[in-house]
């Protein structure tokens, strides 16, 4: 940093903060430092009766303290720890926590009163100056440690050695490879898992409240209702990994209201089936207001117009929510026609 | 009387005996002697710190007791415990566990609300902490590598925290789980590869819990513990700061000694921490996981708020316009990626403040005796737009929040810290700067024409006056003890022979930046001896 143009120390206060180091007033200089103000004895230092009626004070605390370490015992034996109580201003509360805490709390706390009062008022108060010592070594020291180093560096002839210092240097470069490569099974390759979900061809919209297939007439203008694929059950291994990706959003629009071609044409008779995962970083969205038929994400506010397209109207999401083709199949239940053509939740750098 | 003596001088006390024992192993007695009544100067703000070193050991403790009963697995397991409301659903096994920690071990709800309660107050303290430090410029030399160790601590108490609170696989930390695997995703290149490892596949997959627990009941508490044990040897070796005052120098550090004052205020001030953490665990619930039931990616509940201090991060995502660039079968997912690179951003420009400040100023000096914060106008004003900063990303990562409980449109918060984001640090850089530069002139109305004593006086001509009575020598030389920078001057560039002198471009910059630091206008110099002799003589006032 420092430079051949610019004088260093020159704009630097002529005078250090410690210029009238020595404590004594000069005379002539009424901003010099006048030394440390004598000591005021405070009540206790003159007074023993107040001494005594500190040390009672401390004392108390801590005789107070021992208390409430009985009391947290007590409290741990006599309340069940399912006992709820109320308690102005908390309202119902755990007895056995309210009790515990309580009790644990005056037990620390009146031990560090007691110290703090014992330390203000008893023990002595008088300020006393440390001299400081510069943290840099000296010069003497500095060119003693240089040498030692040179001397050290010169017998192991790591300087003359280039062969030796050279294969160490590329030995210990490449050792923590193994490092990394041992990781390498912390987890699977992407390759096109984030393109793909358990939505197929002829799949069932399982309503998730029922359980049951859902029929074309059982989703209502104005209502939300949330899908997951035919087959999907709660008690698989891979379930959350399944409905996170396959999760499911449905409602219906008056055909005449949706605004997007595809839309209407991957609906049904007005119902549409849109990913239930935002698109910004994949919470589910749950918010809807049927008159607008706009969706929000009650994490970051990304609003979506579900009558044109699921595009993005307000928030930080990117892009539209994708949505699944449907249809009716023999037997009068909503269907899949085919996976999500584009990958549903959060983009990434593959995802084109 | 005389055997006594005999015993006495044949055998030492007990005590010290012992003592007698580890210094011929551990050398206690050398270390003693440097340390035992090393002088601690007193001042409030300088207990911050110490906030943090308590309810770091207090988080420490309960957290090691947390281990004993939690479960870092997420096996699914249908829940039988007697918390009633939630019998018969499926959850991991994390989540089940911490439903027994809260509602069957005995006082296992309290300790996990003091762990809590402690690490959003250790995070608060530390900045604070911090705050106190910058602000004073104790960070200047010698000091600067340990604001970098505490900087260090600051990140990494964060990052403890947002694993910590993702344990318990409930629904809100499940949510903030998942935003994080968004961001991470949006990473050019190697995204959906990161993702894909940290979380053993596809997201939620069954692996973060136990991964995430080991990070955070291990690796990085140890790396915490050691930056934490350097922060402290360091405080120790430097010796601490001290306010300017009569009789403190930069070569001298006033204060009273480590035993007995300094043990029984610092060692009292733990169990007071302590103490208070425990009574607010007491009384205020804290995550209350059993309200917000186990995590499922299709679920999410409103208002979801990550803990206070990933407020921040949460600002910058849902302020951040939705930004996606598609090109040769790639996307660029900006609207996340940016911010993801704005948090440390943000967080480090406070960070590397000090080396840019010594930078500018050149001084090589030692730094003891602290500043105050209006004596050195730029430096305050920096600190207090990054504040600002930090309070409009608060404000947009609770968005939800603010809209909801202060009735406003979400889109106009929204849109509030979209422009506040730019607007708000300059304002407030500016604002602090005036304010600075009135106190400072303030000050020099002090030393010079003294103190408004409130009394007025009636001059035989009838003309009022209000009565000031001068500063005493001790007052006046605790206002006029701060130095003052001169701005540096790169000087004529081409010399008496006409011949052109190279000026680097980076010297021209530190010029520029020292002269808005400490040129006129900037800062109110400081009054002189003559002037004050010249204003005291002139047997009156104004």
């Amino acid at each position: 940093m420092s430079s051949q143009e610019i004088p260093e120390e020159k704009h630097l206060p002529s005078e250090q903060g410690d210029a009238h180091h020595g404590g004594v007033a000069v005379a002539d200089d009424p901003f010099a430092d006048p030394g440390l103000p004598v000591h005021k004895p405070r009540i206790q230092d003159i007074d023993e009766r107040a001494a005594k009626r500190s040390e009672r004070t401390v004392a108390m605390l801590f005789t107070l303290s021992m208390l409430a370490t009985i009391g947290f015992i007590a409290s741990y034996v006599i309340f069940p720890v399912d006992k709820i109580v109320y308690i102005f201003p908390l309202g119902k509360v755990s007895a056995l926590n309210f009790a515990l805490g309580m009790t644990l709390g005056i037990a620390l706390f009146c031990i560090g009163a007691g110290a703090v009062h014992w330390a203000r008022t008893l023990m002595s108060d008088v300020e006393v100056a440390d001299d400081r010592h510069e943290i840099a070594a000296s010069p003497e020291v500095k060119a003693k440690v240089l040498q030692d180093f040179a001397d050290g560096a010169n017998e192991s002839g790591i300087g003359r050695r280039p062969l030796i210092r050279n294969t160490m240097l590329g030995a210990l470069a490449m050792l923590p490879l193994s490092a990394v490569v041992i990781m390498r099974d912390l987890g699977p390759l992407p390759e096109d898992k984030l393109r793909h979900t358990m939505w197929a061809k002829g799949k069932l919209l399982i309503n998730q409240n029922t359980m049951e297939p859902l029929r074309p007439e059982d989703v209502l203008v104005g209502s939300l209702t949330f899908a997951m694929p035919e087959g999907l059950d709660e008690h698989q291994h891979d379930f959350q990994t399944q409905i996170a990706k396959a999760a499911l959003m449905i409602v219906r629009i008056q055909p005449e209201d949706i605004k997007d071609k595809q839309e209407l044409e991957w609906s049904h008779d007005g119902i549409v089936a849109y990913s239930k995962i935002c698109t910004h970083v994949g919470c589910p969205i749950s918010l809807y207001e049927q008159q607008t038929h706009h969706v929000l994400c009650p994490c970051h506010q990304s609003t979506f117009d579900l009558s044109d397209g699921a595009r993005v109207i307000f928030g930080p999401a990117g892009h539209a929510l994708p949505q699944l083709r449907i249809g009716v199949n023999g037997d009068g239940f909503l269907e899949a026609l085919g996976d999500f053509e584009e990958p549903v939740g959060p983009a990434f750098w593959e995802r084109g | 009387m005389s055997t006594a003596t005999d015993n006495k001088a044949r055998k030492a006390p007990a005590g010290e005996r012992v003592a007698d024992w580890a210094d011929g192993r551990l050398g206690i007695y050398s270390l003693a002697k440097a340390n035992m009544r090393k002088i601690f100067p007193d001042h409030w703000s300088f207990m911050l710190g110490e906030i943090c070193l308590y309810s770091f050991i207090i988080i420490i403790l309960t957290g090691v007791y947390l281990t004993l009963f939690f479960h870092p697995s997420m096996n699914e397991v249908e829940y039988h415990g007697s918390y009633v409301p939630m019998q018969g659903v499926l959850m991991s096994e994390a989540f089940a566990s911490t439903l027994d920690i809260s509602f069957d071990v005995r006082g296992g709800l309290l300790i996990r609300q003091i762990h809590h309660w402690a690490a959003l107050i250790f995070v608060a303290a530390m900045i604070v902490h911090m705050m106190r430090v910058f602000f004073t410029g104790a960070f200047r030399k010698p000091r600067e590598v340990n604001w970098i160790f505490g900087f260090l601590l600051l990140v990494l108490g964060m990052f403890t925290g947002f694993t910590g609170y993702s344990l318990p696989d409930d629904l809100l930390s499940g949510t903030g789980v998942r935003f994080m695997q968004g961001a991470i995703l949006s990473v050019p290149v190697v995204g959906t590869y990161l993702s894909m490892f940290l979380f053993g596949g596809e997201f939620p997959g069954g692996d973060f819990v136990a991964r995430f627990y080991s990070v955070h009941i291990l690796l990085l508490p140890g790396i915490m513990m050691g930056l934490l044990v350097a922060h402290l040897i360091l405080v120790f070796y430097h010796k601490h700061t001290q306010y300017a005052g009569p009789g403190k120098t930069n070569n001298n550090v006033v204060g009273m000694p480590l035993l007995p004052v300094y043990m029984a205020k610092a060692g009292g001030f733990f169990f007071l921490v302590f103490g208070v953490i425990s009574v607010v665990a007491a009384v205020a619930s804290i995550n209350p996981i059993w309200a917000l039931g186990p995590y499922r990616p299709d679920h999410v509940s409103t208002g979801a708020q990550p803990d206070w201090y990933m407020g921040m991060p949460e600002g910058l995502i849902r302020a951040m316009p939705g930004w996606e660039i598609n090109l040769w079968g790639h996307t660029l997912v900006l609207g996340v990626f940016i911010p993801l690179i704005l948090f440390p951003l943000v967080l480090g420009a406070i960070a590397v403040w000090p080396f840019i400040e010594s930078w500018v100023t050149g001084d090589k000096r030692e730094h003891h005796i602290l500043d105050r914060p209006r004596n050195v106008p730029t430096r305050t004003a920096f600190g207090v737009a990054w504040i600002a900063e930090y309070i409009v990303l608060l404000i947009g990562g609770g968005n939800d929040m603010f809209a909801q409980y202060f009735h406003l449109s979400i889109n106009a918060i929204t849109w509030f810290v979209r422009i506040g984001f730019f607007a708000v640090p300059v304002v407030a850089f500016i604002v602090t700067k005036r304010i600075c530069l009135g106190l400072q002139r303030r000050d020099r109305d002090k030393v010079l024409h003294g103190r408004e004593t409130g009394i007025i006086k009636r001059l035989p001509h009838g003309e009022f006056v209000e009565v000031h009575e001068p500063l005493p020598q001790g007052k006046l030389h605790t206002l006029t003890a701060h130095e003052q920078y001169k701005p540096i001057e790169i000087g004529p560039t081409v010399d008496e022979n006409g011949v052109e002198r190279k000026v680097k471009a980076t010297e021209k910059l530190r010029a520029k930046l020292s002269k808005g630091f400490y040129a006129e206008g900037n800062q109110i110099p400081k009054p002189t001896v003559e002037e004050y002799k010249e204003i005291q003589s002139g047997h009156g006032h104004h």
